[in-house]
């Protein structure tokens, strides 16, 4: 097993991510190209969104057609580029600054995302949907993972983020029944987007202090209880609010949060509370999540470590509410039932907790989850929540708890084969 | 002036008076020893003085003000830093994550330089993690600066536990029974670490231990607690044939 595994690995050591980015770039080509001829060829009904998933299971007849695509489109395309160019892009990664490096790889992967996704709308808004869910996984792992206290709060926030922005948006912006004729010019629409999300992120967050302030008073599970009478507690505010339309939503949210909008407030967010997690007053908040009283002994202020935690994950839930309101162009109470809190939980416990790449791998998984399994509607209730079990069981610190992913041997090495250290785990 | 002055210290838990009237003054540079029998009501002296409960009555005047009543982190910015009798380490951190959060009230860069790694937060990064390594060295633990803490021998973990009380820069340093649990050599070897953090930082010491041996070679004052009481106080040799004492501890001290 190991030595399959070890083995399976030389296939990729050496090759740094920027030229696997390189291969999926290539990959999103050559689908544009020839994607459709290949899938009709095939006897696909089209290029298949994602990955085929969906297609699997409504006819598994079609599995082989669609192995025979993702391997001819992305396996070969990828893997083929990725190894012509790794000599090249080994020798120009080692000489970057880190910065240089990060900022790079992240363009690297906007091309990307945004190239395969802009073939096909609905890759696009579930690609955007997926953002929007690594935002409100990370953020929650603030509290639920660094800070160790059990919050259900994030689609209260994202409800209050969602409402706020898009009364900003629509009355500044559109021609509403409601609101009155636009007051600016609807062409200014883009550069206003994040200031309203920005202020919806805050009324997020001064809604969070009123929250905050009783349950970290006092020591105990008060947070989950009263978090959750939060979330029903917006939802019957909004119903009651006529002028945004009360339980029949509120919509006419003008198109501003295209992919490249809604990837660069995520790799904003993740960007945030990376800094914050990494910063020694950042990792405080650990320490009150281990033992509280030994943090304040040492001179932890463990009341402003939690109101902080608290209020940004609340800030950046209200940002992802707002992003979610101007994607999906129509927001209801019931879109921020407890039930969406429930599927951020899900992402988190999956991907595992204290961990930001755990974050976006529990949101990316729950993500396909959910697409391959589409076609079974409601019934997706009965296998996440069985698939959670089960990693729970062999992982029940979730599948990246606690340690960040790293990939070493993809890394490039100035000297040819040093011997390989596996990773720990 | 003392550097930590206490009088009539009481409390009371619910209807159990643990603490009982206490008064203390230790002079800077002292080592100062607190023993009794178990449930004397030791510990909740230290946890009194820093912060943890509020005494129901008495005060603790530290450096000239009183801190009575003051919040746990307030009194350890003052200067007053602990370790526990059960170990309390940040389990799922590394020994230097640990070391390096200790620093907290004296990190500059504030939330803003937390939230977007503005430019002065590299540096003061830097600061910490060479003073946390140099802690580390002092009590000879900087191997294991990487592992997490849950992972490392119990002597180590206690040793973690000290450098994580110096990195608050105290000047009053409570240690409650540093040798609990460990075997007599480790116990040597924590005597010659507390003397080595006495003579070089210039720290005052004072200690909750049990063994006798410990207490008696250390402090230059002893002060003897039953039911929340003083029952003895003076330096070793008066404490050792002290008659209430050795009644309070039923002759467990005459083998030590
Ligand atoms: N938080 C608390 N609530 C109620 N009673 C407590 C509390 N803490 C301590 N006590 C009681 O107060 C008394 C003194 O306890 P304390 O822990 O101070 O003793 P100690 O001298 O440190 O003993 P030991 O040598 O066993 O550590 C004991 O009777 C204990 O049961
Ligand atoms: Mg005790």
């Amino acid at each position: 097993m190991k030595g399959r595994w070890a083995r399976f690995r030389r296939w990729f050591q050496g090759i740094p991510v920027a030229s696997w980015l390189l291969g999926g770039l290539a990959a999103a080509t050559v689908e544009r190209l020839v994607g459709l001829v290949v899938a009709y060829t095939l006897g696909l009904s089209g290029i298949p969104s994602f990955f085929g998933l969906s297609l699997i299971l409504a006819n598994p007849a079609q599995i082989p057609a669609v192995l025979v695509y993702l391997l001819v489109m992305y396996a070969l395309p990828v893997y083929l580029v990725a190894r012509a160019t790794a000599a090249w892009t080994a020798r120009l990664v080692t000489r970057m600054s880190t910065r240089t490096y990060v900022f790079v790889h992240v363009v690297l992967l906007f091309l990307v995302v945004y190239f395969w996704g802009e073939l096909d709308s609905y890759r696009l808004l579930v690609l955007r949907l997926l953002a929007i869910s690594i935002i409100l996984t990370t953020s929650l792992n603030l509290v639920n993972g660094w800070m160790g206290e059990f919050s259900v709060a994030v689609a209260g926030f994202m409800s209050v983020g969602a409402y706020v922005s898009s009364i900003v948006m629509v009355w500044g912006f559109v021609d509403d029944d409601v609101f009155g004729p636009a007051v600016f010019p609807p062409t200014l629409a883009s550069l206003a987007f994040p200031f309203a999300l920005g202020l919806g992120g805050m009324a997020a967050a001064i809604t969070a202090l009123a929250v905050a302030i009783p349950s970290f008073r006092t020591r105990g599970d008060y947070l989950a209880i009263i978090t959750l009478a939060y979330v029903f507690i917006v939802k019957s505010a909004v119903e009651n609010m006529e002028f945004i339309g009360g339980p029949r939503g509120f919509m006419n949210q003008p198109n501003v949060a295209g992919f490249p909008v809604v990837f660069i407030w995520t790799a904003l967010a993740l960007w945030v509370i990376y800094n914050y997690t990494s910063s020694t007053l950042g990792k405080a908040t650990s320490a009150v999540r281990d033992n509280e009283s030994a943090a304040e002994a040492m001179t932890v202020d463990t009341r402003k470590v939690k109101v902080v935690a608290f209020l940004t994950h609340a800030f950046w839930s209200g940002v992802a509410g707002g992003l979610y309101a101007h994607v999906i162009g129509y927001i209801n109470p019931s879109s921020f039932g407890i039930v969406k809190s429930a599927e951020v939980l899900a992402m988190l416990y999956l991907g595992g907790l204290s961990s930001i790449t755990g974050s976006v791998l529990g949101a990316v998984l729950f993500q396909m989850l959910s697409e391959i399994l589409r076609p079974l509607q409601l019934a997706k209730w009965l296998v996440i929540p069985v698939v959670l079990i089960v990693v729970m069981i062999f992982r029940p610190r979730g599948l990246l708890g606690f340690r960040e992913m790293r990939f070493p041997f993809l890394q490039p090495r100035p000297t040819e084969e040093v011997g390989y250290a596996p990773a720990s785990d | 002036m003392p550097l930590l002055q206490i009088e009539g210290l009481t409390h009371y838990f619910g209807g159990l008076r643990a603490v009982h009237r206490f008064h203390t003054r230790i002079e800077p540079g002292e080592i100062r020893g607190l023993i009794g029998p178990n449930g004397a009501g030791k510990t909740t002296i230290f946890n009194l003085t820093t912060g943890v409960y509020r005494p129901s009555e008495g005060r603790i005047v530290f450096e000239g003000r009183d801190i009575t009543g003051k919040r746990p982190h307030e009194i350890s910015r003052l200067g007053i830093a602990r370790t526990f009798q059960n170990l309390r380490l940040w389990v799922n951190l590394t020994a230097l994550d640990n070391i390096k959060i200790a620093f907290y009230a004296q990190i500059r860069y504030g939330l803003a330089g937390a939230f977007f790694g503005l430019r002065g937060r590299r540096h003061e990064e830097e600061r910490i993690e060479a003073e946390a390594r140099r802690l580390m060295r002092l009590l000879d633990i900087e191997q294991y600066a990487d592992v997490v803490v849950s992972a490392l021998p119990y002597g180590i973990q206690r040793k973690v536990e000290i450098a994580r009380a110096l990195a608050t820069r105290p000047k009053l340093l409570l240690l409650d029974e540093p040798t609990a649990g460990m075997s007599p050599a480790e116990m040597m070897d924590t005597m010659e670490v507390i003397r080595k953090l006495h003579d070089e930082l210039n720290l005052t010491i004072w200690l909750i231990e049990h063994r006798m041996k410990f207490v008696m070679s250390l402090c230059q004052h002893i002060q003897v607690l039953d039911f929340g009481e003083i029952i003895a106080e003076g330096p070793p040799d008066a404490i050792r044939n002290h008659p209430r004492v050795i009644k309070a501890y039923l002759g467990e001290m005459v083998e030590a």
